[in-house]
């Protein structure tokens, strides 16, 4: 379905450049991010690790444009979003950003098919396309009959499929994983790692937070982070397609 | 497109409001009190005030009524043996007033009498008028049969008499009586029509055929009565002297209504030693049924605003708890790239369909409220085209005002922390 050029494929899709977020905490500052220079390849899955409070948090919310520098720049496909308004940000998310998260972060009121019709819906798709749409997505993460259900009837490993579903509903360039597996036990958060490598092959860009060694193994490349710096890249140069 | 698109998100808002069933309607409650009030008094009030309208367009706006009043010491002389009171208006009086005032278009003088009756084998007191043929032009009623007087009855002093509907019930005189000899105190007239009258009264002023039974010419109630009356109330004699006990006056245009009235007010003072009369003006009456109105309005709205006040600060607490209840919704719908205006408007359409639901239930109490009144009090009510649009306008306002606050609350949450939030 997603064909590119070699030469796209291996183009940068994310950079930082002295990336530096500083949170004011009474007189102190704390810097989460300081001086962060990084860039990530299209097509590429990263998993970003490091103990807690390490800065890997805000980076990802920053890379999914949740959450904007104090100073330096971060190139979003080229483009500088570092200073982009509310709406601008916002817009981002929707058109090129997908998300999933450590507690599923489904609307407990909607059904499965209006989770994951959910960025249709502010995207303005009519509801008969989205809900060819979500079926379709269903069926991809092998929910098909789980439509009518709510988050409530479901299992862990399926809520969160339902939240992948969500998140490619938008057809997005990026998909951000914040310790998707944190809440799954471990032979179900080997599924959902498989489900997100079938979308990296697939040629979507993964940025996995998480601190489960093991996990990380399913990333092409690692990043570590301690006190807001880089501790260490392991990046896989010839990863293959 | 557009249009469907504003259909689904009021279709949301109603599904998120049916999650929480209990506590929507118990908020929309305050909204269904408000305007339920709101439309039931607006119906109670215009009834009260279309019927005093309509009391007051029986006396006439254009009229002015001056009737005879025994005056005070009058009254307690009167208790005397054989004394004659002499009061009330005369005959001088009346022409006074018909030649003094040139925009008086017409009047009509009243004589009033209690006149012992018989038609065939019927008896009955009746209360007679004596006046002229003007009368039937100051006091519009509808004919249901016969003629009404003419001026040659008046030149020839015919002993022919009217009838009103409630004279012609007491004396079971139908259509077929026209023609027939009516006995009048020791006299025969001749029934020569029928005519429809009214009752009621407009603050202290009778309607001028209030329980009147006949209508004779003055000239011919002069001639054969005299203007001399006997009372004779439990065992004394009272004897009255009364020319005229009303002149009704008709005033060319109603602003004149009142200088006119002013004006006959100044010269009956100078010809009656006593205040043995009065000038009532229905115009002025209007005029106070008018203020009265307004007045209500006033604490009506007044009412109305502090019940639609209530409701709507209920409103916005309610959403404010809903906001913070759904922190964690908002922060993934923001994530997902939904914008602060967004958010704004999800949760405005809430407030708005939770208050415009309370205010069409409030409008359909507000509407069998009046029906029940009418029912059981036999209360004129009127819903007005207002009265129904009003205060629905009013609760979509509520709606928008009150919601607006919560809604941008909504907004400003922080998509991160709302995330983390349990």
């Amino acid at each position: 379905m997603i064909v590119r050029s070699h030469k796209e494929t291996n183009a940068e899709i994310v950079r930082l450049e002295d990336a530096q977020k500083i949170y004011q905490m009474g007189m102190q500052q704390l810097h989460a991010l300081a001086g962060v220079t990084v860039s990530f390849k299209r097509g590429s899955f990263w998993a970003i690790m490091g103990p807690s409070g390490s800065g890997k948090s805000t980076m990802m919310n920053i890379l999914g444009c949740l959450d904007r520098l104090t100073s330096g720049q971060y190139l979003l496909e080229g483009r500088d979003v570092s200073r982009l308004d509310d709406d601008s940000l916002s817009e981002l998310r929707l058109r090129h950003l997908g998300f999933v998260f450590q507690s599923f972060n489904l609307i407990p009121q909607l059904t499965v098919q209006r989770n994951i019709e959910l960025p249709l819906y502010y995207l303005g798709w009519d509801s008969a396309r989205s809900a060819q749409r979500a079926e379709e997505l269903a069926e991809e993460v092998g929910l098909a009959d789980r439509l009518r259900h709510r988050p409530a009837e479901l299992s862990g490993g399926e809520m969160q499929r339902v939240a992948i579903a969500r998140a490619l509903a938008n057809d997005p360039q990026i998909i951000f994983a914040d310790e998707p597996t944190g809440n799954l036990d471990s032979a179900t958060g080997e599924q959902i790692l498989e489900v997100l490598s079938k979308l990296n092959k697939q040629g979507k860009t993964i940025i996995m937070v998480t601190h489960e060694s093991n996990l990380a193994a399913y990333a092409s490349s690692k990043l570590h982070m301690r006190d807001g710096i880089i501790d260490g890249i392991d990046e896989d140069s010839d990863e293959a397609h | 497109m557009r249009r469907t698109r504003i259909a689904r998100n009021i279709l949301l808002g109603i599904e998120n409001l049916l999650l929480h069933k209990l506590r929507s309607s118990l908020t929309m409650l305050g909204v269904v009190f408000g305007v339920g009030s709101v439309v039931a008094m607006l119906a109670v009030g215009e009834g009260a005030s279309k019927e005093a309208f309509e009391q007051i367009r029986k006396l006439g706006s254009d009229n002015i009524i001056i009737s005879a009043i025994k005056s005070a010491e009058e009254e307690q002389t009167s208790t005397q043996h054989s004394h004659m009171s002499i009061y009330g208006l005369t005959y001088d009086d009346h022409a006074r007033v018909a030649e003094s005032f040139k925009n008086i278009n017409r009047t009509a003088p009243v004589k009033l009498m209690r006149k012992d009756s018989r038609l065939r084998e019927r008896a009955m007191e009746l209360r007679v008028v004596g006046t002229t043929p003007e009368w039937f032009l100051l006091v519009p009623r509808e004919r249901l049969a016969g003629r009404v007087l003419l001026s040659s009855d008046q030149e020839k002093r015919s002993p022919v008499v009217v009838l009103t509907e409630f004279g012609a019930r007491k004396l079971l005189a139908t259509e077929s009586t026209i023609g027939q000899t009516v006995r009048i105190g020791g006299d025969q007239f001749e029934i020569i029509g029928i005519v429809k009258s009214e009752s009621g009264q407009a603050g202290n002023i009778q309607i001028p055929d209030q329980q009147v039974d006949a209508y004779i010419s003055i000239e011919v109630a002069r001639i054969y009565f005299g203007d001399i009356f006997t009372k004779v109330t439990s065992g004394s004699f009272e004897r009255e002297k009364v020319e005229l006990h009303q002149i009704i006056v008709q005033v060319d245009k109603t602003e004149n209504v009142e200088a006119t009235a002013a004006g006959i007010e100044r010269m009956l003072e100078q010809f009656h030693k006593k205040k043995d009369y009065v000038v009532s003006v229905p115009l002025a009456l209007l005029k106070q049924a008018e203020a009265t109105k307004r007045t209500f309005n006033i604490v009506l709205g007044s009412i109305a605003g502090i019940s639609l006040l209530v409701g709507g600060i209920g409103i916005m607490n309610i959403m404010l708890a809903s906001v913070t209840e759904r922190t964690r919704e908002i922060g993934i719908r923001r994530a997902i790239g939904a914008k602060r205006r967004q958010i704004i408007y999800q949760f405005l359409i809430e407030t708005v369909v939770l208050s415009t639901a309370g205010g069409l239930i409030g409008l359909g109490v507000g509407l069998l409220i009046p029906l029940l009144i009418t029912y059981f009090s036999g209360m004129a009510t009127v819903i007005t085209l207002n009265g129904i649009l009003l205060p629905l306008f009013i609760s979509m306002g509520i709606g928008i005002l009150f919601g607006l606050y919560p809604a941008v609350h909504a907004a400003q949450v922080d998509p991160i922390i709302a995330l983390r939030h349990e």
